[in-house]
């Protein structure tokens, strides 16, 4: 009972968030612009949070996340426009692809440490994308044409469950696995965590809700195109991770949707925008390096005591 | 004789990816940070000979020795200003800074001057076609090929025959240790810095002057494929980062003489995921063992 009740609370908060924004855009008090951005920001959300689950929680630092994000794109924009299967089980064909890309990568790669393990997801990001600019069948260079299908009921069921799983994946017995390999991997190892086991988990779990995400992100342009993909948008998905606080989940969320935000006032400002986010991130990297929330959780404010550290 | 020339045209490519790499390999070497604004500090000099040529009408050498000089000064500012608070910080946060710190030049360059091109002069280096075994040679890749070479000969004397470049591989070795000894470490690592923003800065007129094109971007592919080459050779070692971008250089040029040169980006990156999978620690790196 004690466990199950910030479970209710969070399908309430989520119930509520979705008949608002449902209420909004039917009502036609919210136009195609703002409910463009809420399917945005949700999408962002999305690649927020898987990419803390690998990052955050099991201390493994992939820059490639745009890699899977590709890949689930790619594979079920395929899926509807090539094989004219339903919307939703592209996504989910997207990011089954996209995690078996993950495991593809992530067991080679996940045996190297720190820097060297960034390069490497770097590396495979980019060779993905390579890959993409030279099969014609998905349009090389010029693209791919998508039709819209995204909704906010897609997105936002997509979201739910994306933060439900990997809520629940970090307070089960396999996160708190995966949080002492990020902590200390050998001592882990000599606790016996099976560390690549985890290691290698989080990261396919990780890519498949990226795919997820691209599934949505490519039914919500009309065009698809490899230059989407480059390091700009890994980098952009770990500024969410790394300003919300490396190890928190509600603080990449936030981050996210202030982001979003942000990034798209300054849409027109291109430069300005990114001058902007590459200071922001030297100096809370500088002055705060755990970032905005820490590993805490906001919703750590609502208990009555407070959270004793190694959550 | 095809590939004869393609290899000596990769030979003088992989010859300024060296240059980069020798940048990135003694950074890492001495304070473990790969350094990913040395492709910006590259780029920046190749605009620093652009400007020297084009507005003062310096020849390529002057131009050469001034972009080398202010792109010391302009590495020692970056790791005053970010990289010296990180001695003590995670891995993390550092990586994070250092790509922070990259996009920040690449920007600001591009709001200060504008993201178009520009062009660098057709004659700053004698071109003339040398016959070679029946290979049509470009006088251009044998030139970068003699300035690479002694740039990488003066390094090594300052390396191994100064005063000053004693003091680097003691950093490098201990730092605690060197500290120990009555070694000024921050003036140390600032040095390393310097010699390796200037040899990134003269491989940036180096490029200029060979490819013309120059972009306020154009530091990201290279600097990346110098870090791939200094991975390759080992990280810290410094004659590995030579022949790291020379193999580098090497390959891509094949690989773009066997038809597939719309490939050759990934032949760098796949490169670099096999030396990692398979030997981590480079062609000349030491194996270190990770302790408790």
């Amino acid at each position: 009972m004690k466990k199950s009740k910030p479970f209710w609370a969070f399908v309430i908060l989520a119930a509520i968030v979705y008949g608002v924004v449902q209420f909004f855009i039917g009502s036609g008090l919210l136009n195609q612009y703002y409910s463009n951005l809420i399917i945005t920001i949700s999408i962002n959300i999305i690649l927020a949070v898987s990419l803390h689950l690998v990052i955050g929680i099991t201390g493994q630092f992939s820059i490639g996340h745009a890699g899977f994000l590709a890949v689930g794109a790619y594979i079920s924009a395929i899926a509807t426009m090539k094989f004219d299967l339903p919307f939703i089980l592209a996504i989910v064909i997207g990011g089954i692809v996209a995690a078996l890309t993950g495991l593809i990568v992530g067991i080679p790669t996940l045996r190297l440490r720190g820097d060297y393990l960034a390069i490497a997801t770097l590396g495979f990001a980019e060779i993905i994308r390579i890959v993409l600019f030279n099969i014609d069948y998905v349009g090389g260079a010029a693209g791919m044409q998508v039709s819209h299908l995204t909704t906010w009921t897609i997105t936002f069921v997509c979201l739910f469950i994306t933060v439900l799983v990997i809520a629940n994946f970090t307070n089960s017995r396999h996160g708190r696995a995966c949080i002492a390999v990020r902590e200390n991997e050998i001592a882990a190892d000599a606790m016996g965590i099976n560390t690549t086991y985890y290691k290698v988990l989080a990261f396919a779990i990780g890519s498949f809700f990226a795919g997820i995400a691209g599934g949505l992100f490519s039914h919500n342009f009309y065009i698809l195109q490899p230059g989407n993909f480059g390091f700009l948008k890994s980098f952009d998905i770990l500024i969410f991770v790394v300003l919300g606080g490396l190890g928190s989940l509600t603080g990449s969320v936030i981050s996210a949707i202030l982001l979003t935000l942000v990034s798209t006032f300054l849409a027109q400002y291109p430069e300005t925008r990114m001058i902007i986010y590459s200071l922001v991130l030297v100096i809370v990297m500088l002055y705060r390096p755990q970032g905005l929330m820490g590993t805490r959780e906001i919703t750590d404010l609502f208990k009555w005591k407070p959270a004793k550290g190694g959550n | 004789m095809d590939w004869l020339q393609q290899l000596i045209n990769g030979i003088s490519l992989g010859s300024i990816y060296a240059l980069i790499a020798l940048g990135y390999t003694m950074v890492y070497g001495i304070i473990k940070l790969i350094n990913f604004a040395h492709g910006d500090v590259f780029m920046v000099g190749a605009f620093i000979g652009f400007y020297a040529i084009t507005g003062w009408g310096l020849s390529f050498l002057p131009a050469l020795i001034i972009s080398m000089a202010v792109c010391a000064v302009f590495g020692v500012l970056i790791e005053r200003i970010a990289y010296k608070r990180l001695r003590n910080a995670t891995r993390i946060a550092a990586l994070i800074t250092a790509i922070g710190m990259s996009l920040l030049i690449e920007y600001l360059m591009i709001y200060i001057r504008g993201a178009q091109p520009e062009a660098y002069p057709a004659d700053v280096l004698p071109n003339k076609a040398i016959n070679l075994f029946g290979a049509q040679i470009n006088s251009q890749s044998l030139f970068i090929l003699l300035t690479s070479i002694i740039l990488m000969i003066i390094l090594q004397f300052i390396v191994h025959r100064t005063k000053m470049g004693k003091a680097m591989r003691a950093v490098s070795l201990d730092m605690d240790a060197a500290r120990l000894m009555g070694i000024n470490v921050d003036r140390t690592i600032s040095f390393t810095f310097a010699i390796g923003s200037a040899l990134a800065g003269a491989a940036g007129v180096v490029y200029g002057a060979y490819y013309t094109k120059i972009e306020p971007l154009m530091g990201v592919i290279p600097g990346l494929k110098a870090f791939v080459a200094a991975v390759l050779g080992g990280i810290g070692s410094i004659p590995g980062a030579m022949v790291g971008g020379i193999i580098l250089g090497s390959v891509e040029s094949l690989v773009s003489a066997a038809g597939f040169s719309l490939w050759r980006d990934a032949a760098a990156f796949i490169i670099l995921i096999l030396i990692l999978i398979f030997k981590p620690s480079g062609i000349f790196g030491k194996n270190t063992r990770e302790k408790v």
